[in-house]
């Protein structure tokens, strides 16, 4: 690239809305967020050091380690069974001679597009005893299904991975098609001439194609299950019986904005960053590993 | 002509099934919000009776709508989501553009670390800016403002990462140099030669930040306490604590938040997917 002879404040004023706001709105809070898991506040007002109590007594908080196994549960639970489908969808789809190709693409993917606070009321009345839509269904088909089957009571995980399953498996299967484009059919189709099964050219030809791509998936999905707030704090309307929607996120929004602590609500999201940062370099390793 | 696989057999039953477990919850809500509370709890779907294939079509009513709309000032909400989301999506689009336009074509000390920053940046859950993000709202002034939200939307690091993939990919070097033998400024580089090459990014750029703050809850759940700026996530939610009974009202409620999203998604799905898939396929 030749030397640019302007002046060399240009790209700085380019960049100046960004430097700015990022200062304003992220720097000085992220800042703000370390002074405050020191300090315990009552509204954005009054705060008082405490030192490491917030940390301490984090770590003895029942509601806390509730919210943590709720939230790792989703995860576990989400990334079993939405990665497998998308992927599924995905391979399905990835055949040139399909028709409708783009149509079926179009479904799977539409529901990705409805904010998780409106998944959250279709399935809050999908998910009722009696005239829910599911009980009404699985009842039809296997009659011994009871129709008062309390899923926002007793099965509140199970709910909550099956609304989040509807809504992102086809934003997963996009991810998946783009890679699974990439897969050179050559080497697909020589497999097959040379005797490999369907699964073994599955498993030794596409599969480490896609391994990057697949890798970034999980890693996403696993960022944004930990997040999870929306769709138990609309679904449930707070966090269900004994606490058993309560996830990480919705833990810190009633610290911080029922109870109004804004300082043990920056601890905990502490705790969650460091929760994300050590997913995302575990999941570094492994990929670099991978490429080697 | 193609040959035809035994395949296909099995592959269109599996999915025209799994299109129809995608679509039925919007049917479901679809048929709710034109339906009586009492023909809520009588039919799964339509209500059936006499009329054309078996359904009793008068029985469908407007009533949720306008119950909506009128006494529940549901109007305001649409408005605020319109304003809100759009205005977003403008700001953060220029903003971006402006960001990723420097990081591409100018060398200049720091360059290297601003990259950097930038895609740190990124990797910032949003979680851990609730608290002191509220604190600072409030010790500008901004909380229960338009402007607390749209001021932190001007110029996201992902735009900015964005739109420098793009013009790194697309922008020729020479172009820039020949216009400024010319004497163009550099504000009329931008806007006149970069901002054009890039536009399928732009058109991308604009769906996800509309599609992002119209679906966003939190950040306005947390900054507004007047009903009258509420947009429509957290005005739905605060109807759902009140009306949990009237179940069609609910289910008007949603079509009337999720039907723009996916009216503008059936008229731009190319710049949609592109723009979800950008970040990762590309970079």
């Amino acid at each position: 690239m030749s030397k640019s002879r302007t002046p060399s404040i240009t790209p700085w004023l380019f960049l100046a809305p960004f430097l700015v706001t990022f200062a304003v709105f992220t720097i000085y809070p992220l800042s703000q967020s370390f002074v405050l898991s020191f300090q315990q506040t009552f509204g954005p007002r009054s705060t008082v050091p405490v030192g490491f109590e917030n940390f301490r007594y984090l770590f003895t908080d029942p509601l806390f380690w509730i919210a943590l196994k709720n939230t790792t549960l989703f995860t576990l639970g989400s990334l079993c069974v939405q990665l497998p489908l998308s992927l599924g969808l995905a391979l399905l789809l990835n055949r040139p001679e399909l028709k409708g190709r783009s149509l079926f693409r179009l479904i799977f993917f539409a529901p990705s597009l409805v904010g998780l606070v409106f998944v959250g009321m279709i399935f809050s009345l999908i998910f009722e005893k009696r005239t829910g839509l599911l009980n009404v269904v699985i009842h039809s088909i296997i009659p011994q299904f009871p129709l008062e089957f309390p899923w926002l009571q007793n099965y509140v995980m199970l709910a909550l991975i099956i609304a989040a399953l509807w809504l992102y498996v086809g934003f997963n299967m996009i991810y998946f098609l783009a890679a699974l484009q990439n897969v050179p059919g050559e080497l697909v189709e020589s497999a097959g001439i040379d005797g490999a099964g369907p699964w073994d050219r599955f498993v030794h030809v596409t599969l480490p194609h896609i391994m990057p791509v697949a890798g970034f998936v999980v890693l996403l999905s696993i960022l944004g299950s930990f997040q999870l707030f929306e769709l138990p704090f609309v679904l449930l309307g707070g966090s269900g019986p004994e606490n058993r929607g309560l996830t990480l996120v919705m833990y810190l929004y009633n610290t911080g904005f029922v109870t109004g602590d804004l300082g043990y609500a920056s601890a905990i999201g502490w705790v969650l960053a460091l929760i994300l940062a050590s997913v995302t370099i575990v999941q570094r390793r492994i990929s670099r590993k991978g490429e080697e | 002509m193609k040959r035809f696989s035994p395949a296909l057999l099995v592959i269109y039953p599996l999915l025209i099934f799994f299109s129809i477990v995608t679509l039925v919850p919007f049917a479901w809500m679809l048929c709710a919000a034109f339906k009586s509370n009492a023909d809520f709890f009588n039919s799964l779907f339509l209500p059936q009776g006499s009329g054309f294939l078996g359904i009793a079509w008068d029985r469908l009513t407007f009533a949720n709508f306008s119950k909506l709309f009128g006494e529940l000032g549901m109007l305001r909400a649409t408005m605020n989501s319109v304003f809100l989301a759009s205005t977003t999506a403008l700001l953060g689009t220029i903003g971006g553009a402006m960001g990723g336009y420097a990081l591409a074509k100018f060398e200049f000390r720091g360059r290297k670390w601003m990259t950097r920053l930038i895609l740190g940046a990124m990797v910032i859950p949003g979680p851990l800016l609730m608290a002191p993000g509220y604190q600072l709202m409030f010790n500008l002034g901004l909380l229960d403002t338009y402007a607390g939200m749209l001021l932190p939307a001007i110029a996201p690091a992902f735009g900015i990462f964005l739109f420098r993939q793009s013009i790194l990919n697309s922008v020729p070097m020479d172009l820039i140099e020949a216009a400024r033998i010319d004497g163009a400024g550099e504000i009329r580089i931008f806007a006149t030669m970069v901002l054009p090459i890039v536009r399928p990014m732009i058109g991308a750029f604009l769906m996800i930040t509309f599609l992002g703050t119209w679906n966003n809850f939190i950040g306005p759940q947390i900054l507004f306490q007047s009903p009258e700026k509420f947009p429509l996530s957290v005005a739905i939610n605060s109807l759902k604590g009140v009306y949990s009974q009237d179940y069609g009202m609910l289910m008007a409620g949603t079509l009337v938040s999720i039907a723009p999203i996916l009216v503008l998604f059936l008229m731009l799905q190319k710049e949609f997917i592109a723009g979800l898939t950008a970040g990762s396929v590309k970079g």
